[in-house]
């Protein structure tokens, strides 16, 4: 048993001992310490692992394990390549900052709900995904990912008596299992040309197919993933789902969850398949830009802190996968150094998103804590009552609007840098095509810097808006700490980035069949493949910001004289300021929202009960609605003629036992007729 | 990158901010000309902005230190980007940065901004927080594409390197592209840098200021530090559209003869922008707020077929 095995095996057992452990002290003061201690040790072990992979093991665990299915074997196993690393190494690391903050983060459902149970199943959980993302063969993957399925379902609904949750649950694990139904499908039509479900027989599987079937099997996996990553229109349950659970939860399920489904999509392209055609490109191209622009739309009308952050998830994998897509596109026509620069900012921007979107939850997570109320409309002023809180989320809101040199700009300059170096593609009409794509990267970044702004300004600064915020206190330590390992490294992450890139361009080389890492790391600089294109350094954007911000101070202090500062009110046009005065949240996102209206379809109901004067009115009451426009065109429509069909079939339901059995009898006869003369 | 490299980059930064308040001034006073006024002289923003930086500042109960740093963050933001930007010499901090890089730290010049507009509570803060970071959403695409056409034109996306790629190729390089993208990033300047026919940089009426709305409770030195950022961002996008569409005349090599026929041209280049906007400003209302979208949207698509011109043609 080499290492690699070993940790594999240790960080079964810890988790399943952080999981038993919870539900047997599920009564002791100490449960949370030692079910999310053991979390916080098994993703540690996660880390572990997966450096240990990506500094050059490998991991091939073949349980003794054998299962007989119509006469074909199946060995358990698991394995691990750097991309399974690298998708280890991002839900370990998030995995292990989660953990910490869960620790004095769930003493708020003390005596609501079971902390035992939550201990247990988020210790099963966070083993799932790493199992998922190491899963040797399809069908030990189709077991471990419906698993992974049901455990986040049980966390979703965990809040049981709240009937958001339960319904949100509902839909999330209908949706999920049309999703798992595309993926076991594409499975199996693989398995048609291999006649094996091992993922080592996949590996190239698609020399073996037809065009036709491999077009097919693509289709049923972007299908199949794409529900589980939340593109769009297969997103519905996403903004639903995520928010339900509680916020470390949530954190995970943004964070992390969401990219074991990029996990599966690349190896399934690029590995399984092998890209065949620029249409499957320029498909996903398409789905990931109206990901990206809707979501960052519907995130930006939100007022539940939590739905704005499950929302920009959704933009978030747009953005993941317009890199996929073009990375797709390019090596469609041969061009593999840009794929590979492509696909290194596709996984850079998956482990960045995972960094800084596992930290806004886990923020959201502490202020809904201290402010008693998910609307952000009934927060404020926060910054001052926890500034540790305020502080971190800066950090998180500033990576997550592309702002260098943190990471979130980082990798989205490398995938605009993977759309600009499309003038090298052959095709004219993909050429005009992949312009579009720029701008709607560009609007998606905009957009996204406005959505954060509003969701910081509202919740954190100027006066509180309630009560509960007004006495809001500052978390716990343990959820600060949390929340300073994320933050810390999406710093980290963006201004080292450049030495972050090579290490990426090693998991990506055997993917793509190129390394690329020469030509985009020179000392400080970063290059996008292309050695005279451009180069960025956000180590020295650092290093300038940080020398003139200092000098700038200096200046302004000591030029024209030391002057004091003095504190005083607001200019408040003689009426005394009050925090009904601040603009609110739905008032900030007013003038987009009028602006894109043909896709909020916004409307509004405004009720004021008129006196005798035409001026003044005795109390209005506002209602303003956005319509979601894939739940009515596209879900609607599809509920209904589903629940039409079940009353039409709801005749052969008639409750006497003698009918069944008589249909089981006809059946039996039926089948026994078909395989005799078939 | 030898130091005569670096001091000129330095050099022509400093130049930037040194004559950025100048440009107001004179801005100001050919737009009183055109009005038949006598306006102020064009060294009054000098004047205002040393009586700010002698002023104390008066900061609201409700701000926090969000407020507090947003001032030196606005100025090193646009002095990093300015950084990067070639002015009289092609020479510009390439390696640190590209066109992509100046457009996010103008970016995060606007972050700060309109979260300090927010910080202190008031209602016209705000209103102007939402209604720039509402038009730069539509405006960005747009400055980024303009300027990517460029990008496309000389296969680079650093500025520097445009700049010098077009004024040695000279003509050879010159496509349609390049003049819908110049018209394209032109709108968008005038919609960044808060002048007519987006905002009205002279107002402070509450209901329409944009610009003026966010930084309505700055005061003192803090003002002044927002005000020179802000008039060094409008010297830096007519810069941006001087040296790199225009760039004929930049000196693309350090000799003391090369360099002062570089200043002199950016100097007349950037007055005849000037001019154009003093015009605009003078013979055009403000636009309702709605009504900009299809101004932008209308520079956006100049850029865009801008880019596809560019492969068709």
């Amino acid at each position: 048993m080499n290492t690699e095995e070993a940790l594999f095996i240790t960080l079964v057992l810890v988790s399943a001992i952080g999981a038993t452990g919870a539900l047997v002290l599920r009564k002791s003061k100490y449960c949370a310490h030692i079910s999310f201690g053991m979390a916080a040790i098994a993703a540690a072990i996660g880390i572990a692992l997966a450096g240990s992979v990506l500094a050059g093991g490998a991991l091939n665990l073949d349980l003794p394990a054998q299962l007989e299915i119509g006469g074909l074997s199946l060995t358990m196993s698991f394995t691990m390549d750097g991309l399974s690393a690298f998708f280890v190494m991002a839900i370990s690391v998030v995995g292990f900052a989660i953990s910490i903050y869960s620790v004095s983060y769930v003493r708020e459902y003390e005596g609501r709900y079971s902390i035992g149970l939550l201990g247990a199943v988020f210790n099963l959980f966070l083993l799932s995904m790493i199992l998922v993302v190491t899963a040797g063969n399809a069908i030990i993957f189709l077991i471990v990912w419906e698993v992974m399925s049901l455990l986040s379902y049980l966390l979703v609904v965990y809040e049981n008596r709240r009937n958001e949750s339960v319904s949100a649950g509902f839909l999330y694990i209908v949706m999920t299992h049309i999703g798992t139904a595309f993926i076991t499908l594409g499975f199996l039509v693989i398995f048609t040309a291999t006649a094996s479900f091992d993922f080592s027989t996949f590996q190239g599987a698609g020399a073996l197919m037809t065009p036709m079937s491999k077009s097919l099997a693509f289709l049923l996996f972007l299908i199949g993933f794409g529900t589980k990553a939340g593109i769009m229109p297969m997103h519905v349950w996403l903004p639903y789902a995520h928010p339900a659970a509680p916020s470390n939860v949530s954190a995970l399920m943004s964070g992390v969850m969401v990219k074991t489904a990029i996990f599966m999509l690349i190896k399934c392209v690029f590995e399984f398949l092998g890209v065949a055609d620029t249409w499957w490109g320029l498909l996903v191209l398409l789905a990931a830009s109206i990901s990206a622009v809707l979501g960052v739309l519907y995130a930006l009308n939100e007022i539940d802190m939590k739905r704005l952050l499950a929302y920009s998830t959704v933009e978030n994998v747009g953005i993941i996968l317009i890199g996929l897509g073009v990375s797709m596109i390019f090596m469609s026509y041969g061009l593999k150094g840009l794929a590979a620069l492509a696909l290194i900012a596709t996984l850079f921007h998956t482990f960045n998103h995972a960094l800084f979107k596992a930290l806004l939850f886990m923020g959201a997570g502490a202020v809904t804590h201290a402010a008693h109320t998910k609307n952000i409309e009934k927060m404020g002023g926060l910054i001052k009552r926890m500034p540790w809180t305020g502080a971190l989320f800066f950090i998180g809101a500033l990576s997550i609007a592309a702002i260098p040199p943190l990471n979130g700009f980082v990798s989205e300059w490398l995938i605009f840098q993977s759309l600009l170096l499309s003038f090298n593609v052959p095709e004219m009409a993909v050429k005009i095509l992949l312009p579009m794509t720029i701008g709607m990267l560009a609007l998606t970044g905009a957009l996204a810097a406005a959505c954060f702004v509003r969701a910081y300004g509202i919740t954190f600064l100027a006066a509180p808006r309630s009560e509960h915020a007004a006495e809001a206190k500052e978390v716990p330590g343990t959820m600060l700490a949390g929340m300073a390992t994320l933050a810390l490294l999406c710093v980290l992450a963006g201004v080292l980035s450049v030495y972050i890139i090579p290490a990426i361009d090693k998991i990506t080389a055997p993917v793509v069949g190129i390394s690329v890492a020469s030509k985009m790391s020179f000392g400080i600089i970063m290059k996008p493949a292309d050695d005279s294109f451009s180069s960025m350094s956000p180590l020295a954007i650092a290093a300038i910001l940080a020398i003139l911000l200092p000098l700038i101070f200096v200046i302004t202090r000591y030029y024209g004289g030391r002057k004091n500062m003095v504190y005083g009110d607001t200019w408040d046009c003689g009426t005394p300021l009050t925090s009904r005065n601040e603009y609110t949240g739905t008032a900030y996102s007013k003038s987009i929202n009028m602006i894109f209206s043909a896709i909020y379809r916004p409307s509004k109901e405004l009720v004021a009960r008129p006196t005798a004067s035409p001026y003044i009115r005795k109390d209005m009451s506002y209602a303003d609605h956005t319509e979601p426009i894939f739940e009515k065109y596209l879900y609607s429509p599809v509920a209904s003629l589903a629940i039409k069909v079940a009353r039409q079939l709801s005749f052969i339901q008639t409750g006497s036992i003698q009918a069944y059995l008589a249909y089981i009898f006809i059946t039996l006869v039926v089948l026994l007729v078909v395989f005799r003369w078939i | 990158m030898g130091p005569a490299q670096i001091i000129i980059i330095i050099l022509q930064t400093a130049l930037m901010v040194a004559i950025a308040p100048l440009l107001t001034g004179i801005i100001r006073k050919l737009k009183a000309l055109m009005q038949s006024r006598k306006g102020p002289g064009v060294l009054q923003p000098y004047y205002d902005l040393y009586k700010l930086f002698c002023k104390e500042s008066v900061v609201s109960m409700n701000a926090s230190w969000v407020f507090q740093l947003t001032p030196y963050v606005c100025m090193a933001a646009v002095l990093v980007a300015a950084l990067m930007v070639p002015a009289i010499s092609t020479t510009s901090l390439n390696f640190v940065g590209d066109l992509i890089v100046v457009v996010y730290m103008l970016a995060m010049m606007r972050f700060f901004m309109a979260l300090a507009a927010l910080d202190t509570g008031s209602a016209f803060g705000g209103m102007g927080s939402s209604r720039e970071m509402t038009l730069s959403a539509i405006a960005e695409p747009t400055i980024l594409m303009a300027i990517f056409t460029m990008a496309l034109i000389a296969h680079t996306t650093s500025l520097g390197d445009i700049s010098y790629q077009l004024s040695v190729h000279g003509l050879d390089l010159v496509r349609p592209a390049l003049f819908l993208a110049f018209a394209a990033l032109f709108i968008a300047t005038l919609a960044e840098n808060a002048r007519v026919p987006v905002d009205n940089p002279a107002t402070h009426l509450e209901l329409t200021m944009i610009h003026e709305g966010m930084i309505l409770e700055y005061s003192g030195k803090q003002l002044g530090l927002m005000e020179l950022s802000s008039m060094t961002k409008l010297m830096l996008f007519l810069t941006i559209l001087a040296s790199v569409f225009v760039p004929w005349g930049i000196a693309t090599e350090i000799s003391a003869l090369s360099l002062s026929i570089g200043l002199a041209l950016l100097i007349v280049k950037v007055l005849i922008m000037a001019a154009v906007i003093a015009y605009i400003e003078s013979s055009m209302a403000k636009l309702r707020l709605f009504r900009v979208p299809s101004l932008l949207t209308l520079s956006f698509m100049m850029a865009l077929i801008a880019v596809m011109s560019f492969y068709i043609l």
